[in-house]
């Protein structure tokens, strides 16, 4: 039997390696989007996470990697023995709760969903998008505090880890962009170059504006999706009351809004 | 029409509206109710607090109802109304043509109504647009990719099945395709919201007009880089455009990137009616402008002349009407509401 003590420090533990995991398509871990609804810790070994998309219709195939990142996460912490991960209410959802609880490795679960075929060019796709984004908000820091482009496309890995960022964003992207650069193998030593492109290759200064172009939009794609996606959220659960100071949203999840047939009854 | 603070009436053509039945007679499984929930929650998460509507009146309002949002209490002079089956979701269907065409029949001067098919249905979807051409002289289709029908859950503008429709269009003049990418679930190993097949779609029909709604979000990078090549390429701003009341600055940077890629010629409003509603959505556009910053680094600008193409003349030159005679026409027929 766990003190209450033990127990929210655990929590606390597993909430701490759910920020590992990203949404693939925002590249934003889920507890900074709300996703995570609920840690629990039954004994000194077992953990259960429960998470909810900001709709029913959410990507099926993200929801498997989130749910198997979930499973990843917390596994890696010493003293868990057994995970279970809940998904609720998503048109997915039995399949991915079957999947991820299965014990069966991801790769087995998600191939028969998609007659033998894997993710890796959609997870590819995602993870450019990624990389492009996090090397924006580190470019612009430098592009604004005037650095000319020719020395911007040929910063080293080295000054790049000199660098002090100032801007909050690119403060924030500065170990994400470094940690995606060495993984996905496109830098390795301090004389590699800081800012290649996806594909590996150097950028020439001149085509710098046009570099910045495309990576912009990537950014205001993801962005303007992440904004809806924390919108959709926050009133996913929510119902329209008229009073006598006009409409509020009301959360019926909270039991606060009567059932339908009773509302219209007594309207 | 909407009329500016200094006395210009602009055009407003509605790219983009339903005339849906989402109740829980109308459903047919979870399915139905979780997809027009969806809808509420995009609803109530972007509209401004005042123009909040209860669920059960989004979930079905009347033929009094559109008339009055859109034309009485809205600026709207004309409405695209969209069919979305939904066959598998709704047992009357979502918003079927024949429902459509019944209510539009009481304005027809106000209402454009489109059509839809499926191309899953092989022999049967040429039939079906034969019969939406003859029976209701449609100018324009939707197409909802992600339309869930039995073991599939959704196809590509680009399947051959979906080309041969096509074909049937062009031959039958119905020019406009409006296309909803939805997340087309199966396989799985895809994208669910893929917008590539546009690109292919768009090259292989050139008399086709391709109008992506929502500009393809939550693709817009990969939707700005498709249009930017293929003349025949349209965003419609519905979604984009309701985040001018919550987020005028995401707004700003999606409007910015869609006049520089897309162009001014090529975006068509849409209020998504009823899932917001167009007067706020006009009047707040109207007054928009894109911060200085944004504009600058863009390069672009939204003026008024912009404004109004956008409004309703890009939507007019793709459905063939001539503005000034439809003016007229509306001015001798002004808004009513319909004796019960």
């Amino acid at each position: 039997m766990l003190t209450d003590i033990i127990k929210t420090d655990l929590e606390f533990e597993v909430w701490e390696c759910l920020e590992r995991v990203n949404d693939p398509e925002l590249d934003e871990p889920l507890t900074d989007m709300g996703f995570i609804e609920r840690v629990e810790v039954i004994d000194s070994h077992r953990v259960e996470v429960g998470f909810r998309l900001p709709t029913y219709w959410c990507s099926p195939n993200f929801a498997f990697l989130m749910a198997f990142g979930i499973r990843r996460e917390v596994e890696k912490l010493r003293w868990v023995r057994s995970i279970r991960v809940e998904l609720s209410d998503h048109c997915f959802g039995d399949e991915v709760n079957e999947g991820v609880n299965s014990g069966r490795a991801f790769s087995a679960v998600f191939a028969q969903y998609c007659d033998g075929a894997d993710l890796e060019a959609v997870t590819e796709t995602f993870r450019a998008k990624a990389f492009d984004r996090r090397q924006e908000a580190v470019l612009m820091d430098l592009r604004k505090r005037g650095l000319s482009a020719k020395r911007i496309v040929s910063m080293t890995l080295g000054e790049f880890d000199c660098t002090e960022f100032e801007d909050e964003d690119a403060i924030k992207q500065k170990p994400r962009y470094r940690e995606l650069l060495l993984s996905c193998g496109l830098a390795e030593d301090s004389d590699d170059l800081a800012f290649p492109t996806w594909e590996g290759q150097k950028i020439a200064a001149g085509l710098l504006p046009q570099h910045f172009e495309r990576l912009r939009g990537v950014r205001i794609n993801m962005e303007f999706n992440g904004a809806m996606c924390r919108g959709l959220a926050s009133t996913r659960y929510k119902e329209v009351e008229i009073g006598p100071d006009g409409p509020t949203l009301v959360d019926f999840i909270a039991g606060r809004v009567p059932p339908r047939e009773d509302a219209r009854a007594q309207g | 029409m909407y009329k500016t603070k200094d006395g210009k009436e602009i055009f407003v053509l509605d790219g983009h509206t339903h005339f849906w039945d989402g109740s829980p007679e109308n459903q047919s499984n979870v399915h139905g109710k979780q997809f027009i929930d969806c809808f509420y929650a995009y609803h109530t998460n972007l509209s401004p607090p005042e123009h909040l509507w209860e669920k059960a009146r989004f979930e079905k309002y009347s033929e009094d109802d559109i008339y009055r949002d859109l034309f009485i209490d809205g600026p709207d002079d004309m409405a695209i109304i969209q069919t979305t089956v939904l066959r598998d979701f709704y047992k009357q269907g979502f918003s079927s043509i024949e429902r459509s065409s019944s209510m539009a029949k009481r304005h027809p001067e106000r209402f454009i109504v489109n059509g839809s098919f499926d191309p899953r249905d092989g022999e049967k979807a040429l039939e079906q647009i034969h019969y939406m051409k003859e029976e209701f002289d449609i100018q324009g289709v939707k197409i909802y990719t992600a339309e869930w029908h039995g073991n599939s859950k959704g196809f590509a503008l680009n399947d051959p099945d979906a080309y041969k429709c096509f074909e049937l269009c062009d031959k039958l003049g119905i020019k406009n395709i409006h296309v909803h990418k939805g997340p087309t679930i199966i396989p799985l190993s895809k994208d669910a919201f893929d917008v590539h097949d546009v690109d292919y779609a768009a090259t292989d029909f050139q008399n086709l007009n391709w109008i992506i709604e929502h500009c393809g979000l939550p693709r817009l990078d990969d939707f700005c880089w498709i249009a930017v090549q293929e003349n025949n390429v349209y965003g419609g701003l519905a979604v984009a455009l309701p985040f001018i009341h919550a987020r005028p600055r995401y707004f700003a940077e999606v409007i910015a990137e869609l006049l520089f890629w897309v162009g001014e010629d090529n975006l068509l409003f849409g209020s998504d009616y009823a899932i917001w509603t167009p007067r706020w959505l006009v009047e707040k556009f109207w007054e928009f402008q894109i911060p200085e910053d944004i504009a600058q680094e863009r390069g672009v600008q939204l003026t008024d002349e912009i404004k109004e193409k956008i409004l309703g003349l890009n939507a007019a030159r793709l459905y063939g009407i001539d503005v000034e005679a439809k003016k007229k026409q509306l001015s001798n027929a002004p808004v009513q509401i319909a004796a019960e």
